[in-house]
């Protein structure tokens, strides 16, 4: 029996185990929106916008490590899903995005709503296809979930002309695929793994910097165990959050720009450094030439053009994290650092910040997240946009549950908050989920209110409301002499808008109703809305300042409560 | 490090939109390409792509690296230190009057170029070579007046066993 295009797609996707698409229909996708109906099994979540779409599919797949799938229609519909492309492919999150695509007959012909997307897409997609034989598809949809989905996984974006959708082919999902120029390299070269060993059992101040990798390979118990058999300090990356329980004893925060000062010291005093799943991002190394100056760095990457990109690597370990520290685990023996952790505790002792919130009468954005952590005892998901909530949210909650924090890493998306909270609740219907909002981040995608209430998703939103886009006003207030240049932001009144879309919602100005007012929520079926209004000119430290490197740290000066 | 003309050869997949993204990938990345030639290869639907790009050896392996992970890309190697012989193909008509059409025949006989037109007022040569080659060649034409060239940019390949062939890409 044939099939049309539109029942040759959803039946791949039910080949690859799809359960919710995130999308929004349009005129180039409506044979396919017609003919999903027909399959109940694919539930269709309608967002307000494309960019809402590939932002939930984006946290829906860092959350369940399946592969989110989104859909769009042709030209408008299609570029609304730029940003959360470039985010995924930034942040290496799997994930097949559908657009349609005008008839095959009228490509080229700027017909309306025409957008030459696998163009446009190239730079931020892992791969992409025009699909221009419906014969093709099934392979195509093959191809694109696998190529997501492993090596470093990326978005894949598949364009379907309309007319595609309609035309009739027989269904054959393949077994096979022939992919002679995509073989990724999963176990790590042996004497590599040997040598690694043996520069960690000679290392004096070794280090481990867990990065998103040991995320999305699992690798948790892996990290850990090598962490406890060498006894060695584990910092993380901004996205290799969650990757370590922040509780152990070996765990000593996050490196970077807003990292804690040990870390930071820590990563410039040692003498070896074992980099797993990270990429050696700027915000996390600062300036390269004062980055680990004595370290010898090994490096585990499953991409191998990271290796050596940023950072001079003395033993590269091309793979995938798990399989590879499984083998590493193996030839490594236990050892002790005594003194080496104990110099890195002096300096936690003697750079707390991070952990201290100072008194003050109004209330903190660092003491909101540290209630809401010890509320939710530390069980939560956290999904965050970004900006200044984001790196309180980094600081101030302590992960100790596995890929808990889902952040924007690498493309920095104001406004990834909710649509992100409300997919990663999609997959995790039963965990809570808690959105960290900022003022500013939040009103570029506010509209998915509409979609957490169309679908009763129990996301509990906190948002820190400062009256600035509080990061860009935190630089101009330390290197632009102050001048706060489009950084105050009139906001609505949360309370009508959560109203308006039949949201609970509460506004807290005191810091006493702090604790009850996340009680509350916690205690509310459904979706919840807090707006706390907090000092509007507080600043994230530590900071290391733009193009320094990161043992040039300002601490927080102290302040005189309020 | 010191920036250097570098040859690299890939093996792609004859598909639509495969030299865009190769193209997309140097430009992306802040590298100007010289000379990119692209034609079939051995194997059918599989197509080699000559690029000769400038930049240091540590950027170079790095652009090699990112077009590597291109899926369309089979195979891709930075040849430029390895023994290799390079061509290219140019056409330069040449103005050319009675007066001096035997000397720009001389020249071109000892280039081992070939005249493939002749008007009343012009030639053109065809010719092979390296670079360099075509370069001096030109040079000399000069004088004469060049009224149109084309060149197609460098193609190369390895001497000998060692080779960009389809067979060598299981590992």
């Amino acid at each position: 029996m044939k099939l049309t295009g539109s029942q040759i797609l959803c039946e791949s996707l039910l080949k690859e185990g799809v359960d919710v698409v995130f999308g929004y229909p349009g005129g180039q996708v409506l044979p396919l929106y017609h003919t999903l109906t027909q399959y109940p099994a694919l539930r269709h979540i309608l967002v307000r916008h494309e960019q809402g779409a590939v932002h939930a599919a984006d946290a829906y797949s860092r959350v369940t490590g399946r592969i989110g799938v989104c859909l769009a229609t042709s030209g408008p519909g299609a570029t609304n899903l730029i940003t959360g492309l470039a985010n995924a492919y930034m942040d290496s999150v799997p994930m097949v995005a559908i657009t349609g695509q005008v008839p095959r007959t009228m490509i080229g012909r700027d017909a309306f709503q025409e957008a030459d997307i696998t163009g446009i897409t190239i730079p931020i997609t892992k791969h992409n296809y025009l699909v221009m034989d419906v014969n093709d598809l099934a392979r195509t949809v093959k191809e694109a979930f696998y190529i997501a989905g492993t090596g470093r996984p990326g978005p894949v974006l598949i364009d379907l002309p309309r007319d595609i959708q309609q035309e009739l082919a027989d269904f054959h999902y393949p077994a096979r695929l022939n992919l002679p120029g995509y073989k990724p390299t999963l176990g790590g070269n042996p004497l590599q793994i040997k040598k690694a060993a043996k520069l960690l059992a000679e290392a004096a101040k070794p280090v481990i910097i867990a990065g998103h990798g040991v995320r999305i390979s699992h690798a948790y118990g892996e990290l850990k165990q090598l962490a406890e058999t060498l006894q060695a300090p584990v910092i993380t990356t901004l996205l290799g959050i969650s990757s370590f329980p922040e509780s152990h004893e070996l765990s000593f925060g996050m490196l970077g720009m807003h990292g804690s000062a040990y870390a930071n010291l820590a990563v410039t005093d040692s003498d070896l450094i074992i980099a797993i799943g990270m990429r050696f991002d700027d915000r996390a190394t600062g300036k390269i030439s004062a980055f680990a100056p004595d370290a010898r760095v090994i490096h585990i990457d499953i991409d191998p053009a990271e290796v050596g990109k940023n950072v001079k690597v003395d033993v590269p370990i091309v793979g995938d994290a798990k399989t590879i520290l499984v083998e590493l685990n193996k030839e490594i023996a236990p050892k002790r650092h005594d003194a080496w952790l104990a110099q890195l505790n002096g300096w936690k002792r003697e750079f707390p910040s991070g952990f201290e919130i100072r008194e003050s009468e109004t209330i903190l954005p660092q003491y909101v997240i540290r209630k809401i952590w010890e509320t939710t005892k530390g069980q939560a998901t956290v999904v965050t946009g970004v900006g200044q909530h984001q790196m309180f949210a980094a600081q101030h909650y302590f992960y100790d549950k596995p890929n808990s924090f889902i952040t924007s890493g690498g493309l920095g998306t104001m406004g990834f908050e909710l649509p992100a909270a409300f997919g990663a609740k999609i997959g995790l219907p039963d965990e809570t989920v808690w959105c960290i909002a900022g003022d500013g981040s939040i009103q570029m995608t506010i509209q998915e209110l509409g979609t957490i209430r169309q679908e009763n998703a129990d996301v509990k939103i906190a948002i820190l409301n400062n009256g600035f886009l509080g990061m860009v006003r935190q630089w101009q207030e330390l290197f632009y002499e102050r001048n706060y240049s489009a950084t105050p932001l009139w906001c609505p009144d949360f309370i009508k808008i959560a109203e308006a879309y039949c949201i609970p919602a509460q506004n807290v100005t005191c810091k006493a109703d702090v604790i009850s007012a996340i009680e509350k929520a916690m205690a509310t079926p459904g979706p919840y809305i807090i707006n706390f209004v907090v000092e509007p000119e507080e600043n994230v430290y530590p900071m290391v300042p733009p193009g320094a490197g990161i043992d040039n740290i300002l601490h927080e000066p102290r302040k005189e409560a309020c | 490090m010191a920036a250097t003309k570098h040859t690299i050869v890939a093996l792609v997949a004859d598909r639509p939109g495969v030299l865009n993204r190769m193209a997309s990938l140097f430009r992306r990345r802040g590298f100007n390409i010289d000379s990119i030639a692209v034609g079939h290869s051995e194997t059918p639907h599989l197509s080699r792509m000559t690029i000769v790009a400038e930049g240091s050896n540590t950027q170079v392996e790095q652009i090699r690296k990112q077009v590597e992970k291109i899926i369309d890309v089979i195979r891709v190697q930075d040849i430029s230190a390895q023994d290799i012989v390079t061509r290219e193909l140019a056409l330069i008509k040449v103005k050319a009057g009675a007066e001096n059409r035997s000397e720009i025949m001389q020249i071109v006989d000892i280039f081992r170029a070939k005249i493939v037109d002749v008007s009343a007022d012009s030639v053109m040569v065809e010719a092979t070579g390296d670079e360099e080659k075509v370069d001096s060649l030109y040079n000399l034409l000069k004088p004469f007046g060049i009224k149109e060239m084309t060149r197609t940019g460098r193609i190369a390949m390895t001497r000998g066993e060692q080779s960009g062939r389809r067979e060598d890409t299981a590992d």
